[in-house]
Order: structure tokens, then sequence, then C-alpha cells
């Protein structure tokens, strides 16, 4: 029972990388697409956004 | 999953609801002071214009503005005025604060968690320095109409900058050596003895008071979002453990049935 519990944290803190990475990474895929996209389109859908986020624009 | 799952409904509900205030308090400060100075960018732009097609430009002069504010790209779709424009922008806000939020809890959570809604705001106030204050410093918010050095150049700095103070924010509040805090204080200022890309001249048509106004509104309007998305990170995470804990004894509790 001791084994299988201390199995289990190790398990939960080594299985956290993974989600961790992944949230990290969509979140910073969605910021980058919001305010860093070169495409035209997105640029000007998230005009005022990107102006008032001080992304770097134009 | 039940970890993932948690932080991405975490940040859908911390980012829809900040990303919204967050637009309410940009169309009372900073987006009329961006429609104010899309009106001196227009009146630049327009010789520019017309010094092309001469012949065209005289026949269209007295015709209303058609609200492309970039002639060399009037090719690009881009929302029209009032609510369609709000609309995106909202949308805008909103998609970039889930992604903030996204990258808050994420790196909270790598670092022992929020551990509440104060713990959440202090992580919002890091946020802030990082993404606002520190690429702030080198490449002060812009109006439209503002001169600029090239767009990728200040985009690499932008990010850099705010990968290294992040990095720089962790090192100073979770770790205790003498080393790693001097590291932490070469990574805060590198970024900014380094410089940001410059413009090869200020002058602009948009006038000071206006842009002072607009720095003011952008800085002010940030913080208030940022610190409210850390406090609501810092609540909702709280709230949404479901699976977490429990997640390894699970399959056992269901054999058992």
């Amino acid at each position: 029972m001791v084994t299988k519990s201390a199995a289990a944290t190790v398990s939960v803190t080594t299985s956290k990388v993974i989600p961790l990475g992944m949230s990290a990474i969509l979140g910073l895929f969605i910021v980058g697409f919001v305010g860093f996209s070169h495409l035209e389109v997105v640029h000007n859908a998230a005009h005022d956004t990107r102006h008032s986020l001080a992304f770097p624009c134009h | 999953m039940s970890l993932f799952r948690n932080i991405v409904f975490t940040a859908v509900i911390a980012g829809l609801l900040s990303g919204l205030l967050l637009t309410l308090m940009q169309s009372f400060s900073t987006i009329p002071l961006i429609a104010q100075a899309e009106v001196y960018e227009k009146a630049e732009a327009a010789p520019a214009h017309s010094h092309d097609h001469d012949a065209a430009a005289a026949g269209t002069a007295s015709a209303p503005a058609t609200g492309h504010h970039h002639d060399e790209e009037a090719q690009a779709w881009e929302p029209a005025d009032g609510a369609e424009r709000f609309v995106y922008t909202l949308a805008a806000d909103m998609l970039s604060a889930i992604g903030f939020a996204l990258v808050l809890i994420a790196g909270s959570e790598a670092l022992g968690g929020f551990k509440g809604w104060r713990g959440g705001l202090m992580f919002g106030i890091a946020g802030f320095l990082t993404v606002i204050l520190a690429p702030g410093l080198g490449l002060p918010p812009e109006l439209p109409g503002m001169p600029a050095a090239e767009l990728g150049p200040r985009q690499v700095w932008w990010i850099a900058t705010a990968a290294s103070t992040a990095v720089s924010l962790g090192l100073l509040a979770y770790t205790r050596s003498a080393a790693l805090a001097a590291l932490a204080i070469v990574l805060l200022i590198a970024p900014h003895l380094i410089g940001a890309p410059l413009p090869p001249s200020h002058e602009t048509a948009v006038p000071m008071d206006l842009y002072a106004r607009f720095v003011n509104a952008v800085y002010a309007t940030n913080l208030v979002f940022w610190a409210f998305l850390g406090a609501v990170c810092g609540v909702v995470r709280e709230r949404f453990r479901a699976g977490e804990d429990v997640s390894s004894g699970a399959p056992a509790k269901l054999a058992s049935r």
C-alpha cells in the first residue's frame, strides 16, 4: 500500500509535465496568432487589441 | 488529462471575464484615442496616395473616407467601424486573455500553484511586468500613424524581452541562491542594454498630448486587466480540481463496482 501511494505521487509529478507543457504551448500559440500573425486579415481584425496591448504593430 | 482539462476550463472562464473587462475599459480609454490618431494617419497617407493616382484622386477626393487606413493594402478585409469592429476587438481581447491565462496557470502550476486569489494577483502583476512593462520600456505603446522600425525585428525583441523577464522574475521569486539572483538581474537588464529596434525618425503628425494620454491609458488598463486575470485564475483554479487528486485511484474504484 505504501509503495503504491509513493509510486502514485511520483507518477503525478512527472505526468504534470505534459499537461502543463501543452497548456503553455496552446496559450503561446493563441497569443501568437492574435498578436503576432503577419496575416493582413488577422492584423485588421485584432488591430485595436494589438495597439491597446502594446504589441508591435504595422 | 484532468489537469489539462481543468487548466483549459479555468483559463477560458478567466479569459472570457477579463477579456470583457479589458474591452469595456478600452472602449472608454484607448480605442477613442486610436480613432483620433487614425484621422492623422489618413491625413498623412492621403497625399502619397493621390500622388500615384492624380486623376482618380481628383474624382474621389470629395468622397467620404472609406475606413481603409492602410492604403497599400486596401484589398485586405477589415471589420467595418462601429459594432463589427467592437465585436472583433472583444473577440481578440478574450482570445488573448485566454492565451495569457493558459501560460499563467501552467507557469504557476509548475512553481507550486496560485494558492488562492492573492497568489493569483501576484502572478497577474508579474504578467503585467513581463508582457506590458518590460517590453514597453523599449517599445512603448504605438498609435496608428506613428513611425516604427521594421515589424519583424521589433517582434523578435518583444518576445525575447518578455521571455527573459519571465525567467528572471521566476528566479527572483522561487530561488534563494546569490548566483541565480545575479543571473536574474542580468536577464532583467540585458534586453534593455541591447536595445529595441528604433525607427530612423520620430517625426509624426500625431499630437504628443494625444500620444501621452494613450500611453497612460494602455498602462492603466493593462495593469487592471492583468491583476483581475490573475486573481480570477487563482479563484477559479481552486474551485476546479476535479479528478486531479483521485485520478490514480479512480480505475481501482471503477473496478470494485
